[in-house]
């Protein structure tokens, strides 16, 4: 590879690169983030390769593996192009039809179409899936357009522009007023405004400073920075080598979680590439502007995406936050200047120099702009990845993008920000997504997990089932974080064991507010959010738990018995032979009953009575009613005695 | 060092510059309780005793005084009806698992904290981290140190330097608030008079 010495040499690469693809020419691109290598992407892959050299058509065709769209679940997705035909839950079985049809006589092979579940319509481009339809997708949408190993795809749709722009059109100061005016807020936590944090950096004294890629994204189920980090890792490091120039930084750190192998291994290989071209490195472009970045892997636990306890596991001591009342844009990573940002917000920065604060701000409320990529979760029919404009409702993320509730359920609540955030009811789904109408609500922003709940759900079961992940993930440095979270967690499971008493919900008020006013870092200080927010909206719940012992989602298992209707069960004794605890005693034309002595609530009985029948109940709050003598148990089939 | 003028509980007190709120406070005789704090070691903020009011601007914030910097007029209320609302809670949460230590129940008696409120922990630590520290900083050996996190998170000897140092040090012995630092060197003693390891191996200290 040649290095590019000045920007007139980098567009001149571009246009050879441009030049050399013909947009005419079949591409398959077939997703090679991770949730679709882990259904099996692959093997996909290979059949492709295979397939096209078998049908001698390896001139005709190029193939592509391409970072994360966002549907991983229904991947391995597909997209050939220039049609931008999409394939869903493609198999290597259906390689050779694809090849067939699709590439040699332009045909769509139906049954690998996205089907509206509702209408039943089928949708034949990537675009007219309502899941992508209702987006706005700004940066996740350049995942499915390269190559994720690939210097030259991301040259090809204009990378690494803004970077020269920066270096030669821009001082410091007028990239930092950019960012300023685009008013871009941190994707990663606290939406912090990300020009001030990048001023104070800049303005301290201490010559040497930092930059830094949080990609620790510790919450379980968001993945949004891993499908970044992996399917465009040179917009993360473009983004940052901006910032790093504004604010006179020379070194830069991506903390990466170990979990996140693909994630390593292709910014790993970004960055060689973009030191080969001398896109990073020393006299970047013929700037004169020199920056490296080093990749560390973290040992993966939540707490080290806090920004002290990061720069600490960064040091090389064990990751635990620090106390100091000092911001680390002042005083950071080795007690320099340090600006630490997430994924989501360094791979803005690109755009916002290329397309200007204004077009940024075009996009969301009055004070969160732009768009935020979001993990959708839960009782909802469609999973994954979704990047909204801010200011979207929840309600049109939910039901326009996510489908709505599957199974005919009800809605119950969203809770959005992670494990630390909070549970927003059904009233509320005409909010507006921003920083801080959310923290407002009771719950935030966080990273943007958004996991659904439907009328099943528990909601005292909720702030024990997040309770019990942060219990695991507190450091145990500081008092109210480690003690209060263990005891608010021993009262939720008392609670939803039907053991509460009266006080407790008052009692776990006061620890939350103890561990929110004084606890070291924010995990502790927003541990209490899902409970708050639970107690806030669904007050309700708690009260039938502690004083009736009744748990109206009839979920938890200690509160609810099992019950068959003798006036609805018709002896088919399906449940009977499906129990695995052999609790129900029935036989042919007998009304089948439940020994709740053997009983495990498994939930098996329920499920398989044929909804016709519907005789199973489950019951809670109240006493099981005595089963009938057994003289009363033979059934009397009225349908056939007329 | 230039001289500070802060007023702490209506009282204007002078500091120099680089003391935390807590030496101020203390160099004027206002004493603010603290369980991880000791002169010789690095400010920690573990226990959160040693919280205050300080009013910056207008703004009035809860922080630790062993960590914080006295400022310039700098104002700090070293009791309030939240600040003595958080002290008696982190009482009643440590008495949890040291309901006999001497240090705790005065404080307990000041700040009306019920050791009776949650249910006794199997282990007497608090997580000062003195012990930890101390052989840390001062001593440079490391012989004690903590392992896991969150509640699972215990302080354990490491018997192969155990064996070694802290026979004739002890010093961190009469910082440990608690019995904990005692039975968990009792339990490693047992442990050493088997051949020594130097790997890490996790001391229990539980009270059965
Ligand atoms: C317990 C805890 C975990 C966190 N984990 C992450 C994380 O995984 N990724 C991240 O970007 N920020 C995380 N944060 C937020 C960071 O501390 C920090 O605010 C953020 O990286 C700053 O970048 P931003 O302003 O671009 O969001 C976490 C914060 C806390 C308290
Ligand atoms: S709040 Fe929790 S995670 Fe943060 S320092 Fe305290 S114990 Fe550790
Ligand atoms: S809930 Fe499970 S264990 Fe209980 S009766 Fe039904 S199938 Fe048997
Ligand atoms: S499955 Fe339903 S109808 Fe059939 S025996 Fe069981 S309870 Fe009765
Ligand atoms: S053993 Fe004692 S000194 Fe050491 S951390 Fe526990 S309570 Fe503190
Ligand atoms: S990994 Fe393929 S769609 Fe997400
Ligand atoms: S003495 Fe300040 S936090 Fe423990």
């Amino acid at each position: 590879m040649l290095r590019i010495n000045s920007p007139e040499e980098l567009e001149k690469l571009r246009q050879e690169i441009l030049s050399r693809s013909d947009p005419s020419k079949p591409c398959i691109s077939i997703c090679a983030g991770a949730g679709c290598l882990a259904s099996g992407a692959g093997e996909v892959i290979a059949a492709f390769k295979a397939e096209i050299e078998k049908q001698g058509l390896t001139t005709d065709v190029n193939t592509k593996g391409t970072g994360c769209p966002g549907f991983c679940e229904r991947g391995p997705v597909v997209i050939i192009y220039p049609e931008e035909i999409c394939y869903l839950r493609v198999k290597p079985d259906d390689v050779p039809e694809i090849i067939s049809q699709t590439i040699r006589e332009k045909r769509v092979v139906d049954r690998l179409l996205y089907v509206d579940p509702t209408t039943g319509e089928k949708a034949i481009h990537e675009s007219d899936i309502p899941f992508y339809k209702n987006q706005k997708r700004n940066l996740i949408s350049y995942n499915s357009k390269i190559d994720s190993k690939s210097i030259d795809d991301y040259l090809a749709i204009g990378g690494y522009s803004a970077l020269a722009k920066v270096l030669f059109k821009m001082t410091a100061e007028q990239v930092l007023e950019e960012v300023k005016k685009s008013n871009l807020r941190g994707r990663g936590g606290g939406g912090f405004p990300a020009g001030n944090k990048w001023e104070g950096s800049r303005n301290a004294p201490e010559p040497i400073k930092y930059v830094l890629v949080n990609a620790d994204e510790g919450d379980p189920g968001a993945f949004m920075d891993r499908a970044l980090l992996e399917g465009n890792p040179h917009s993360i490091l473009e983004g940052l080598t901006i910032g790093a120039y504004a604010i006179g930084s020379h070194e830069g750190y991506i903390y990466v979680r170990q979990e996140y192998p693909l994630a390593v291994v292709n910014v790993n290989i970004a960055i060689r590439q973009a030191e080969e071209y001398g896109l990073l490195g020393k006299n970047i472009l013929g700037s004169g502007f020199d920056f490296t970045v080093k990749v560390h892997q973290g040992a993966g636990a939540f707490v080290c995406g806090e920004s002290t306890a990061l720069m600490t596991a960064l040091e090389g001591r064990a990751g635990e936050p620090r106390p100091k009342y000092i911001r680390s844009n002042i005083v950071g990573l080795w007690g320099r200047p340090t600006v630490l940002n997430n994924v989501e917000t360094w791979a803005n920065v690109p755009l916002i120099i290329n397309k200007g604060a204004d077009w940024f701000t075009q996009f969301g409320t009055e004070k969160s702009k732009g768009t935020k990529i979001f993990s959708l979760v839960g009782k909802i029919t469609n999973t994954g990845l979704v990047e909204v404009p801010m200011g979207i409702t929840l309600r049109d993320i939910i039901y326009k993008i996510g489908g709505g509730i599957p199974g005919g359920k009800k809605f119950k609540a969203v809770q959005t920000g992670g494990p630390s955030g909070g549970c927003i009811p059904e009233k509320l789904l005409d909010l507006e997504v921003g920083f801080d109408e959310l923290t407002k609500a009771g719950s935030m922003m966080g990273s943007g997990g958004m996991i659904v709940m439907d009328e099943d759900t528990c909601m005292v079961d909720v702030a024990r089932y997040f309770l019990n992940f942060l219990i695991d993930e507190s450091c145990g440095k500081c008092t109210p974080c480690r003690e209060g979270i263990r005891q608010m967690l021993k009262i939720l499971t008392n609670i939803t064991k039907g053991k509460g008493k009266e006080g407790d919900i008052e009692l776990l008020e006061e620890l939350a507010e103890v561990a929110i006013d004084a606890s070291l870092c924010a995990l502790g200080k927003s541990a209490p959010n899902p409970l708050l927010s639970t107690v806030r909206y669904f007050r309700d719940e708690y009260e039938a738990h502690v004083k009736e012992k009744r748990c109206p989602a009839l979920s938890c298992k200690e509160l609810i018995a099992y019950h068959i209707d003798p006036s609805k069960c018709q002896a088919c004794m399906i449940c009977l032979k499906k129990c695995p605890a052999d609790a129900i005693e029935g036989g042919k034309n007998r009304i089948h009953v439940i020994d709740q002595g053997k009983c495990t609530k498994c939930g098996t009985c329920i499920e398989v009575c044929p909804a016709r029948f519907g005789a199973v109940n489950k019951i809670s709050g109240q006493p099981v009613p005595a089963p009938i003598p057994e003289d009363a148990r033979t059934l009397v089939r009225k349908s056939k005695e007329q | 060092m230039s001289e500070i003028i802060l007023q702490i509980d209506g009282k204007e007190v002078k500091a120099k510059e680089g003391m935390t709120v807590l030496e101020a406070a203390q160099s004027a005789g206002i004493s603010i309780p603290t369980l991880c704090h000791h002169e010789k070691l690095e400010p920690y903020g573990g226990c959160r005793l040693c919280i205050v009011e300080v009013e910056v601007r207008g703004w009035t914030q809860l922080v630790v005084s062993c960590v914080y910097l006295a400022a310039k007029n700098l104002i700090v209320r070293t009791r309030s009806e939240k600040v003595d609302r958080i002290r008696k809670m982190i009482l009643e949460l440590l008495l949890a698992h040291a309901p006999d230590a001497f240090e705790l129940q005065d404080l307990a008696k000041e700040y009306g904290a019920d050791k009776d409120r949650f249910e006794k922990e199997s282990s007497f630590c608090i997580h000062c981290g003195l012990c930890v520290r101390y052989c840390a900083e001062v001593k440079k050996k490391n012989a004690v140190g903590f392992v896991d996190r969150g509640t699972r998170k215990e302080i354990s000897f490491i018997p192969g330097i155990a064996s070694k140092e802290c026979w004739n040090c002890k010093e961190c012995f009469p910082l440990c608030p608690t019995e904990a630092l005692q039975a968990a060197f009792v339990l490693t003693k047992a442990l050493i008079s088997s051949p020594p390891s130097s790997e890490l191996v996790s001391v229990g200290i539980g009270k059965d």
